[in-house]
């Protein structure tokens, strides 16, 4: 089937080949990265994770598309996201792959990364999310890879990939609730120490990972002469909906607990991210862009004639995408660590190098989401006929 | 066969490549090195294991060695002559071979391994 | 092959005995030397270090001269800014070290005093916890201990540690700049760290293991006696235990349950 991705159009050719020279340009940084250390970040002893975290967080968000299409699918009998459970899947393959990139470029010390495996500690939860992302990365790829080539040859898929499909679905609950857990779980980082943190990372992903599926539907619609379908767009807007007004709900509740308590350990990174601390302020205008999106898009998703127009609902979406990055690609991270164990307040910000690698794992997923997607129509068209 | 033509062109050029490097290094072998020990090393007559031993197993018993002193404090190693040796690649073993660039590194080169000591383990000041 | 951990803390504590610990240390003991029983040497048989600093006692003298003692053993080099700085132990006010219990009423002495900081060695340090490939570890002695060897640099010990007694190497130490370590490495006995992994105090337990007390302690009784009072806080008889006994002390953040193991004699 992988010869589909092999044959195109020159806009196809276009696109691809754009991809592989981001793909180089960001492993060209990489490799600076790697000679000179991670001191070319804009990481220090006081943040002491960055961009490269907060991608990984965001993106273990976007791979809930997967079993956002698929448990409505299979537990539900929801029988028009049939049609869409492929283009769920993949999207999750590609977001883990970033998880993955964006874990390694982090890492001051990459040839002994396998020292994860070689000496784990169950006690850590780093060891627990990388067994968990991959093995979902590894599910989503088998089922999907096995659901579309069943569909090219018109016959049902085999048995076993029904029993993975099902394995999948609570699997896909535990990457969240394991990746929340890096957090949830330190002593004296106040802005993570928060027993809802799992639900928000839930709410988070399961609003911006189909919301990204809705604007890639909308996109392949336009591009391809396969579509999702109308239906299969509003359900997902529908789901969009529920989880973005959970995940406002669910930071509303952070809130009045750090400033009804007053807790000065609760309230400094909510301040320093909203309305900025001790005179540093360089995440305020983002976190005011994130919550003016946040609303914006409530107000797009909850009306119902206007989520009921896909032009509207894509602008929503969009918004959704904006927001959720901004929460969780770089408040979550950088607020944890300001201000400091020692009370005082260091700021963080990219550097150069540190975007263009980062550019460089975005064109790595993207690439490898036109490729499987690629596959995937083509192979959709060809029944289709 | 279809492009039986292209992927037998494939085929010799992909083979070519990987050969590459064998013929392009034929006859060209560098030759090895000499084992240069210092005054000291010489005076000591013998290492903590016989000379063979160490050859051939000196950075299994390196790897050993950092992972007991490290880890598990253990920090003397009894020799099969039953001396005791206190455990350090900077302290002990470089205490006698302190002719690192020609003990060390000559013979490293030639069998192209790179060993990542001297990130952290300091070289001896050698007199050149 | 190995020795048991009875002979080598005996070997240790007669090397201490001998005052030949550092180069010479090695190759001295005919098999059975040991022999001699020396399981009452205090400083190679430890259950749980702890350390007791008299707030009192530390002025700007002693705490500079621990700091450089530390930083010139362990071959930490000033890397001139304050973002990728490495730090064994360090100086910081009290509103900083003890955030959460400052108040506007403060003592005088106290507003403006430097307290001294270091890894606090906690009897449960989350570090340890988090630590995907075991490089940091408690051992049985409590100290908490760090295998640069096996590092992969993730910095998830850095964001657990609640006390910023972790250190990363941003850079490499080696390209720390000239003019500010003239003589780095300062002691060519012992490594220096490579780029990427994280570093921290170890209660210098080479040092320990020959008998000798870390180089902050030692470093502290030449300036000012008992400033620093390191030992056995499982030990009801040991000098720590003694001195906690007799006066008041503070820890940093002991309400998050880690267990610091250094007191604030105040």
């Amino acid at each position: 089937m992988l010869d589909k991705a092999l044959k195109g159009s020159p806009r196809y050719w276009g696109w691809v080949v754009i991809l592989l020279g981001l793909i180089g340009a960001g492993f060209g940084f990489y490799l600076y990265q790697f000679s000179e250390g991670l001191k070319i970040t804009g990481m220090s002893r006081d943040v002491s994770w960055g961009f490269y975290i907060g991608q990984l967080t965001y993106f273990v968000g976007v791979a809930a598309s997967g079993v956002m299409v698929v448990l409505p699918y299979y537990l539900h009998d929801y029988k028009a996201f049939g049609r869409i459970t492929v283009l769920g899947e993949f999207l999750a393959v590609a977001s883990i792959i970033m998880c993955g990139l964006f874990v390694m470029v982090d890492l001051g010390n990459l040839p002994r990364m396998l020292n994860i495996i070689i000496y784990p500690n169950p006690t850590s939860i780093l060891f627990w999310d990388m067994i968990v992302l991959n093995v979902y990365m590894l599910l989503n790829l088998v089922i999907g890879w096995n659901v579309l080539s069943a569909e090219k040859k018109g016959m049902p898929y085999a048995g076993w990939v029904k029993v993975l499909v099902y394995i999948s679905i609570p699997w896909a609950f535990s990457i969240h609730t394991v990746t929340a857990f890096l957090y949830a779980g330190l002593p004296g980082r106040h802005y993570w120490l928060t027993a809802i943190m799992a639900a928000r990372f839930l709410s988070s992903a399961f609003c911006s990972g189909p919301a990204l599926l809705i604007l890639l539907c909308l996109i392949v619609r336009k591009f391809t002469r396969f579509d999702p379908g109308k239906e299969q767009i509003h359900t997902l807007g529908s789901i969009v909906t529920y989880a973005m007004i959970l995940n406002v709900f669910f930071f509303a509740l952070e809130l009045f607990t750090a400033f009804y308590s007053q807790i000065p350990g609760h309230m400094h990174p909510i301040v320093y991210l909203f309305a900025g601390l001790e005179g540093h302020s360089r995440l305020v205008p983002w976190m005011w862009t994130a919550a003016f999106f946040a609303f914006v898009a409530l107000l797009l998703l909850i009306i119902p004639a206007t989520r009921r127009k896909i032009d509207v609902l894509a602008v929503a979406c969009v918004c959704v995408v904006i927001a959720t990055w901004i929460d969780k690609g770089l408040g979550l991270v950088i607020g944890g660590f300001v201000p400091n164990a020692f009370d005082r307040v260091f700021e963080y910000w990219p550097t150069f190098p540190e975007i263009m690698i980062s550019v460089g794992v975005w064109a790595t997923g993207f690439f490898v989401l036109t490729i499987l997607y690629k596959v995937a129509t083509s192979v959709k068209e060809e029944v289709a006929v | 066969m279809y492009d039986g033509g292209k992927i037998i062109t494939g085929l010799v050029i992909g083979v070519g490549l990987l050969l590459f490097p064998v013929f392009y290094n034929a006859g060209k072998a560098a030759k090895a090195p000499e084992r240069v020990l210092t005054e000291k090393a010489k005076a000591a007559q013998k290492c903590v294991e016989p000379i063979s031993f160490m050859k051939t197993e000196h950075m299994k018993m390196l790897d050993e060695w950092r992972q007991q002193v490290v880890r598990d404090d253990v920090r003397y190693y009894k020799s099969t002559s039953g001396k005791e040796y206190y455990k350090g690649l900077q302290t002990t073993c470089l205490d006698c071979h302190s002719n690192k660039s020609k003990f060390c590194d000559q013979c490293h080169d030639y069998v192209g391994v790179d060993p990542y000591c001297w990130d952290c383990h300091i070289e001896p000041k050698e007199n050149q | 092959m190995a020795m048991d951990r009875r002979d080598f803390l005996k070997i240790a504590g007669l090397t201490a005995l001998l005052g030949i610990g550092g180069k010479t240390g090695f190759e001295l003991l005919a098999p059975g030397a040991a022999e001699a029983a020396l399981k009452d040497i205090p400083l190679t048989a430890g259950k749980k270090w702890g350390m007791a600093l008299d707030v009192l006692l530390l002025d700007e003298e002693v705490m500079d001269a621990c700091v450089e003692a530390c930083h010139n053993h362990n071959n930490v080099p000033h890397i001139g800014n304050p973002k990728e700085e490495i730090k064994w132990i360090w100086k910081e006010t009290y509103d900083h070290a003890f955030p959460g219990q400052e108040n506007e009423y403060l003592a005088e002495a106290f507003k403006k005093k430097n307290f001294l900081l270091l890894c606090n060695h906690c009897t449960n340090p989350p570090c340890c916890r988090v630590c995907p490939t075991k490089a940091t570890w408690k051992r049985e002695d409590g100290i908490v201990m760090m295998d640069m060897h096996r590092c992969i640099g993730c910095r998830f010990c850095m964001a657990a540690c609640p006390y910023g007694a972790r250190s990363f190497n941003w850079g490499d130490p080696r390209k720390a700049p000239k003019e500010l370590n003239p003589d780095f490495p300062t002691n060519r006995e012992f490594p220096m760290r490579s780029m990427g992994v994280v570093e921290k105090c170890t209660f210098c337990a080479e040092r320990l293991a020959k008998g000798l007390f870390p180089a902050c302690v030692e470093a502290a009784a030449k300036v000012k006696p008992n400033a620093l009072i390191f030992g056995d806080l499982d030990d009801p008889q040991s000098e720590v235990r003694g001195a906690l006994r007799k006066r008041y002390s503070i820890r940093r953040k002991p309400e998050l349950g880690t267990g610091p193991n250094i007191f604030y004699m105040i």
